[in-house]
């Protein structure tokens, strides 16, 4: 099996600890973590991590296993590129001075679709939002030019099939009290389902 | 003047008892929790963040038994001998910085042995943590790759939820340590204290799996339609406490079992199904007929290097089925064809009544075919042996008749450990304790001290070789205080007797550091008030294996057994199952 990029999609509580609890699953395993964002999710209270690691699908279906393991993971996706919507933003300051004289940057700007946040007599701040590909075009050709300063956020990303995670969540939490909780996709067939 | 001062300070202190009526410290919430898990025993050591905890203690000693260890990595390994022998849920107390970081040994062990087990920790106040304070360490992360779960509590009133949990999630599912990291300001903060509340669940937690149906007729059909059916268990046999329901399961379709060192003890060594040990120093049969079966069914294992050998080469002909509690182990190590997701309990008597009876005794007979082999090549000479010099398995053989196979052995790790698990023979479950997924030097005596406080009723037996005892021997302190009647039984080859066997058999006989000297162990234990003897000739040895066992309390007997001995059979390293050596 060939290595490519996988983007990891979690679902937890927002716990202090939480980063460190699943980042060294991968270190453990000397797998680096190419990009990783958390932030809040569709559902209130629930945490969504963004990971990012090129490795091969049986790495990553154990990874996630073992990550879904953890008591506050409530649910582990992992997905291809091209199963996701994705961006990843980024930030470049420049000398207003070469802006202002080197052509080439203004239809750099335009081609990449980058819009100044930020212009001030010293420098100009430009930001944009795309793939990764692009934003390394756009650096390189920026670096060309005195790039002062660049910075690129971690992978955002939208699972195309995915039907949020609203209805999961309610059924998280629907167990009653000494009743286990459990959760696949043979959650809601219950006449496939032996009950004790 | 006086009367009215009398008075008001009536007043204050009446005030102050209504007051007290519904606040408690933080510490008193942490006794009151212990209890209302149904805690009997900690095994713990004080310090200076854990003060509170020691100082609320004081006033429930009649209702909880602390036994003072020596070290933090004995409290913890007594814990997870007493988890092992009893079935329920180990306490630890320990102190911050050190005393928190001598417990990682043991969260590691407990951790991949799956024990249920509660650490508590002090910590330094709230207010000092991350200012390099006196005995502060990083608890949390250091332990977080260690621990099933952990939390670090910096307000009293997130005490009693938080043992709730630790509980909760320390014995369900598959079980694991839990620590519970307690600011010294919790423990002294008084709160209002509601009472104790039990979790029974954690919306991001499943415990366990659903079983599901079709794959309970599908791993049916398999085993009905096999020829050459062969089960493997493990410790989820155990945990799940589902021995007969395993034991009606093989019964029913003449099923061969063979078992992990941690599932030992969970099938009677006599039962005509049991076909011995699995692994790199397992019997001979098992090995073997893992590459001949046509269908494995792997009970609550989860296919440890040291159980499959060359994994390429692991029972590449057999149709898999794998019953575990955990849906990470599925496909982990070994390609499943059936996954049975779910608590054994619950799975097997389901999957049971969907198989057909069965005898298999053709099968059966070529499993004893090849036990006769290794009877004749390794068992019987190490039982029996000829040379002047003892032999390991014959101290096993004559502890075995002398105990009428029923004693709770613990071991430490070595060749001491793997003669013991092949030739200790056991009537009843949960009598094997030993450290199977670490192998931690060190662990055989402290486990065997809690291994008997959860089996109090029984004779333990705590086999260890002269390494593993010199790394913890100062738990005979923790025997002398609290009498636990913990037989030691050192079997002294005067070597670090594996890594011998492995620089004889891969490294030309280089010996680098495995020439080990002892103290004289027996004047060590009398130091400690615990009688002993050493024993050096065979006609010696049953009578003090003997004196031993009838002695009233706890007893060291060190047997000077043959130096140069290797365990055999044995799967070299990268070698498959089936090229099992028998010399």
């Amino acid at each position: 099996m060939e290595k490519q990029e996988y983007t990891i999609t979690l679902y937890t509580e927002n716990t202090i600890g939480m980063i460190n609890r699943i980042s060294i699953i991968f270190s453990r395993r000397k797998i680096n973590i190419e990009s990783l964002n958390t932030s809040p999710s569709e559902a209130e209270g629930i945490h969504r991590f963004t990971i990012v690691i090129n490795e091969t699908e049986e790495v990553v279906r154990k990874l996630c296993r073992q990550i879904e393991k953890q008591v506050e993971v409530l649910k582990a996706y992992y997905n291809t590129n091209d199963e996701l919507i994705w961006q990843e933003q980024a930030l470049f300051k420049v000398s207003t001075d070469v802006v202002a004289e080197k052509a080439p940057i203004e239809r750099l700007l335009r081609e990449y679709g980058a819009h100044a946040v930020v212009i001030r007599s010293d420098y100009t701040v430009f930001e944009t939002a795309g793939h990764r590909e692009e934003i390394d075009k756009l650096t390189a050709a920026l670096a060309e030019y005195n790039l002062i300063e660049f910075v690129r956020g971690a992978r955002i990303a939208i699972i195309k099939d995915s039907e949020g995670f609203h209805r999961k969540l309610k059924e998280f939490e629907q167990s009653e009290p000494a009743q286990e909780v459990v959760e696949n996709e043979f959650l809601n067939k219950q006449d496939k389902v032996f009950t004790m | 003047m006086n009367t009215i001062d009398i008075t008001k300070v009536q007043a204050e202190s009446q005030a102050e008892e209504v007051a007290e009526m519904t606040q408690i410290s933080g510490s008193k919430a942490v006794m009151e929790a212990l209890l209302a898990e149904g805690v009997d025993t900690i095994f713990g050591y004080p310090g200076g963040a854990i003060m509170p905890i020691y100082d609320a203690l004081y006033d429930y000693t009649d209702r909880l038994k602390h036994i003072l260890v020596r070290h933090e990595q004995g409290g913890i390994h007594a814990a997870q001998g007493y988890a092992r022998t009893s079935g329920r849920t180990g306490v630890v107390f320990a102190t911050s910085g050190p005393g928190a970081t001598n417990l990682v040994t043991g969260l590691a062990d407990a951790m991949i042995d799956s024990n249920p087990i509660v650490c508590i920790t002090g910590q330094v106040f709230a207010h000092l943590l991350g200012t390099d304070a006196f005995q502060e360490t990083d608890v949390i992360n250091i332990t977080t790759p260690v621990t099933k779960w952990n939390y670090q509590v910096t307000d009293a009133n997130e005490i009693p939820m938080a043992l709730a949990k630790a509980f909760y999630i320390a014995r369900t599912g598959r079980p694991g340590p839990v620590l519970i990291d307690i600011t010294k300001n919790a423990q002294f903060q008084l709160f209002d204290y509601a009472g104790y509340t039990p979790c029974h669940h954690i919306r991001s937690y499943r415990p366990k799996p659903i079983i599901r149906k079709e794959y309970i007729e599908r791993a049916a059909e398999l085993i009905n339609n096999a020829k050459k059916p062969f089960v493997l268990f493990g410790q989820g046999v155990i945990l799940g406490k589902a021995e007969k329901e395993f034991k009606d399961f093989i019964e029913k379709a003449g099923l061969p079992a063979g078992w992990t060192i941690m599932g030992l003890s969970a099938l009677p060594t006599d039962h005509p199904l049991n076909v011995g040990m699995l692994g790199m120093h397992g019997n001979y049969a098992p090995n073997v007929m893992t590459n001949s079966c046509d269908v494995l069914i792997a009970v609550g294992m989860r296919f440890d290097d040291r159980v499959t050998g060359r994994l390429d080469k692991y029972a590449k002909q057999a149709k898999i089925i794998h019953l575990d509690i955990d849906p990470a182990e599925i496909d982990k190590n070994v390609k499943t064809t059936v996954p049975v997701w779910g608590d054994c309990k619950e799975t097997l008597p389901l999957l049971t009544s969907l198989i057909a009876e069965n005898k298999h005794e053709e099968w059966l007979a070529e499993f004893r075919k090849l036990e006769q082999e290794e009877i004749k090549q390794v068992i019987h000479p190490e039982l029996n042996p000829t040379s002047d010099e003892m032999t390991m398995g014959e101290v096993l053989r004559l502890l075995n008749e002398l105990t009428d196979d029923d004693a709770v052995i613990t071991t430490d790790v070595g060749q001491h450990q793997m003669v013991a698990c092949r030739y200790a023979r056991f009537k009843q479950s949960k009598s094997n304790v030993t450290s199977g997924g670490l192998g931690t030097m060190g662990f055989g005596l402290p486990a065997a001290i809690g291994a008997w406080y959860g089996a109090p009723d029984r004779t333990v037996v705590a086999i260890i070789g002269d390494g593993g005892i010199q790394m913890t021997i100062q738990e005979l302190g923790t025997i002398m205080q609290f009498g636990a009647k913990v037989k030691i039984l050192i079997l002294n080859n005067q070597f670090l007797g594996m890594v011998r066997q492995w620089q004889q058999m891969f490294h030309d006989k280089r010996y680098s550091f495995v020439n080990i000297t002892s103290p004289d162990y027996v004047t060590v234990a009398q130091g400690y008030h615990i009688p002993g003897k050493q024993v050096c000739k065979r006609e010696d040895l049953k009578d003090a294996l003997k004196e031993m066992l009838d002695h009233d309390g706890s007893y060291l007997l060190e047997v000077m057994v043959t130096k140069e001995n290797n365990v055999f059979p044995m799967v070299p390293q990268g070698s498959s199952v089936s090229e099992i050596r028998l010399k």
